[in-house]
C-alpha cells in the first residue's frame, strides 16, 4: 500500500464520515458512493447522502494472518456490518469483547487509524466499528 | 458457431519451482501440449494466455508477447487475459470464441503463475488485487477473510460445520495422492484439518489452497478438423461466464455466488444437459467453503446441503458426483492464472481415460468451474468426447 496519498486523501469524506449517495429514481442508498446507479443506470439520479453510523454484525471473522500493513494488529476482527438503512460495508471491529462478537450484535461507527503508509508516508484514518 | 475441441494438453508439476522461472514453466506446459496434440508449431494460429499478477509477483507485464517469443512463435498473435483467479478460465473462453467464430482453426491457450519468487505477505497483497482494494482490502481484509465471512453466514443460515468443510480438504488430499502433478500428495484427516490453526476463523490453514507455481496449456481445434490431429478429441460443448460485484459486502447474499449460478445456467442451456447429467467436476475450491458453495450453486446439491454431502462422501471419486478428482486447488495447488486451464487439462485426461488411479469410471460429461476473486467473475465449461 505504498504511495497511497491520493487514495487516502480523495476518499476522506467517505472514510471519516460514511458519506455515500442515494438514487432518487429507485430509492437505493450506496456506500461507497457509486458514479452510476447499477439498477437504473442512465435513468438514475444520484445525490449525496450520509449513511447511518449504527448497524449490526452481518458476518465476521477473526483474522490471524494479516496482509502487509496490518501485521501488528493480529488477531483482529473483520466484519460485514449491516447499517440501519440496509447498506452493507466491510470494516474492522475494535474495542469489542469476544463474547459479544456475534451475528446480529449492535455496533456503531468509531474513528480510528487504519494503517501507516510506511515510516514516512501518510497515516490513513477512517471508520471502524465497535460493539455497543 | 463452429464446434471446438481440445486436441492436446500439457501441465507442469504444481509446487515451489525454485529452479524454474515463468519462462521455463510456460515452455514446459506448452511443449507438452503441442507434442500431445501432434500439431506442428506452424499450425498454431493464435495464443491466449491467462495470468493474474505477474506485474506484482515478477515485475513482468506484456505476458502475451513473452509467451510467443519464448516459444519461438513470433509473429503469431498472442494476448494475455486477466480475471484474477479466473484468468485461465477467461483465456480458455477467448480461445474457444476465436475458433468457434471461424477466425482460426488451431489456437494454444495457456495459463501460468509464478508465485514463490516473493514472500507470502507480498504474494497475499498481490492476490488481494482480486478483491475491492479501495474499500475492502484497504480496511484489513484478506482473501481468507472474505471467504471466512461467507463461511460464517453459511454456518449461520444452514448449520454447516467446520468438520463438514474439512471433509472437502480431506477428500481433495486423498485424490491428489494419485495425481503426479499435484503439490500435496499426502492424505490428511479431519483431525489434521481441525487442529491446523486459524488463518481467518472459521477457516484454518488446511481449509486454504496454497500459493504455488505452475503452468498449463491446452491446444484447441475446430471440431471438424480435430480428428486430423488427435484420435480422441474432447469437445467443449458449453462455455458460460458471468460477473458480480467486486466488493463482497455489496452482495445480496454471502451463501451463494450468483455469478456461478448464472454461468452454470448458460452452460447447461448450451450443452442441453442438467446438473444431474454431470459425471465429474473440477470446481474452484480456493477455500473449502468455496467447494461447498460451488457444489450447491452448480446444482449438484440443494442450497445448504453441500456440507452434509461432502461429509457423507457423496463428492468422493466415483460417488454421486466426483468433485475435484485431481485434488482440486486445495491439494493440487493454485497457481492462480494456471488454475482454469489445469481444470480443462484434468477434464480432458478424464474423458480420454488417461487419469490413472484417479480415473472417474464411466466419465461421459465433465464440468469445470473457475472463480475470480470472491465470486466477481465465474466461468463454467462442459466437456464430452467428440
Amino acid at each position: 500500500m505504498k504511495n497511497a496519498t491520493p487514495l487516502i486523501w480523495r476518499n476522506s469524506a467517505a472514510r471519516y464520515n460514511l458519506a455515500g449517495n442515494h438514487c432518487e429514481t429507485c430509492g437505493k442508498d450506496y456506500f461507497p458512493e457509486r458514479v452510476v446507479c447499477p439498477t437504473c443506470r442512465r435513468r438514475g439520479k444520484l445525490s449525496a447522502k450520509q449513511m447511518p453510523t449504527d448497524g449490526k454484525i452481518y458476518s465476521f471473522t477473526h483474522v490471524h494472518a494479516a496482509p502487509a500493513g496490518f501485521e501488528h494488529e493480529t488477531p483482529y476482527y473483520i466484519a460485514i456490518v449491516e447499517l440501519e438503512n440496509g447498506v452493507h460495508l466491510l470494516t474492522q471491529l475494535v474495542d469489542s469483547p469476544a463474547e459479544k462478537v456475534k451475528i446480529g450484535t449492535n455496533v456503531k461507527m468509531c474513528f480510528r487509524r487504519i494503517f501507516e503508509d510506511g515510516k514516512e508516508g501518510l497515516i490513513a484514518y477512517g471508520f471502524k466499528f465497535k460493539v455497543v | 458457431m463452429k464446434g471446438v475441441s481440445i486436441i492436446g494438453v500439457g501441465l507442469t508439476k504444481f509446487g515451489e519451482h525454485w529452479n524454474a522461472g515463468f519462462r521455463e514453466l510456460i515452455s514446459e506446459a506448452a511443449g507438452k501440449a503441442i507434442t500431445d496434440a501432434h500439431v506442428d508449431g506452424q499450425d498454431v494460429q493464435a495464443i491466449f494466455g491467462g495470468c493474474m499478477a505477474s506485474g506484482r509477483l515478477l515485475g513482468q507485464e506484456h505476458i502475451g508477447a513473452l509467451i510467443a517469443d519464448q516459444l519461438g512463435m513470433n509473429p503469431v498473435a498472442s494476448t494475455r487475459l486477466e480475471a484474477a483467479c479466473a484468468s485461465g478460465g477467461v483465456a480458455l473462453r477467448a480461445g474457444i470464441m476465436a475458433v468457434a467464430s471461424g477466425a482460426y482453426d488451431v489456437v494454444a491457450v495457456g495459463g501460468a503463475e509464478k508465485m514463490t519468487e516473493v514472500s507470502t505477505e507480498e504474494a497475499s497483497t498481490a492476490l488481494g488485487g482480486a478483491g475491492d482494494q479501495e474499500w475492502e482490502l484497504f480496511n484489513g481484509a484478506t482473501f481468507p477473510a472474505l471467504y471466512a465471512l461467507m463461511a460464517r453466514r453459511h454456518m449461520q443460515e444452514y448449520g454447516t460445520s467446520e468438520e463438514q468443510m474439512a471433509a472437502c480438504a480431506v477428500k481433495n488430499h486423498a485424490n491428489a495422492v494419485n495425481n503426479e502433478f499435484a503439490r500435496y500428495r499426502k492424505a490428511v484427516t479431519i483431525a489434521d484439518v481441525m487442529k491446523s490453526g486459524y488463518i481467518a476463523s472459521p477457516l484454518k490453514l488446511l481449509d486454504c489452497s496454497p500459493i504455488t507455481d505452475g503452468a498449463a496449456t491446452v491446444i484447441l481445434c475446430s471440431s471438424e478438423k480435430a480428428k486430423k490431429y488427435c484420435d480422441t478429441p474432447v469437445e467443449i460443448i458449453a462455455s458460460g461466464q458471468a460477473s458480480d460485484t467486486l466488493a463482497l459486502a455489496q452482495r445480496t447474499t454471502l451463501t451463494e455466488m450468483k455469478a456461478t449460478k448464472e454461468a452454470a445456467r448458460q452452460a447447461y442451456t448450451q450443452a442441453k444437459i442438467q446438473a444431474k447429467d454431470v459425471d465429474f467436476a473440477e470446481v474452484h475450491d480456493c477455500f473449502t467453503i468455496a467447494e461447498v458453495m460451488a457444489t450447491e450453486d452448480l446444482g449438484f446439491f440443494e442450497k445448504g446441503k453441500g456440507g452434509p454431502a461432502a461429509a457423507a462422501g457423496e463428492t468422493a471419486l466415483n460417488a454421486k458426483v466426483s468433485i475435484n478428482a485431481s485434488g482440486g486447488l486445495k491439494a493440487k495447488g493454485h497457481p492462480v492464472g494456471a488454475t482454469g486451464i489445469a481444470q480443462a487439462v484434468e477434464a480432458t485426461l478424464q474423458l480420454q481415460q488417461r487419469a490413472g488411479k484417479r480415473q472417474v469410471s464411466n466419465a461421459e460429461i465433465g464440468l469445470t468451474h473457475n472463480v475470480g476473486g470472491s465470486g466477481a467473475t465465474c466461468v463454467v465449461h462442459v466437456y464430452k468426447r467428440l
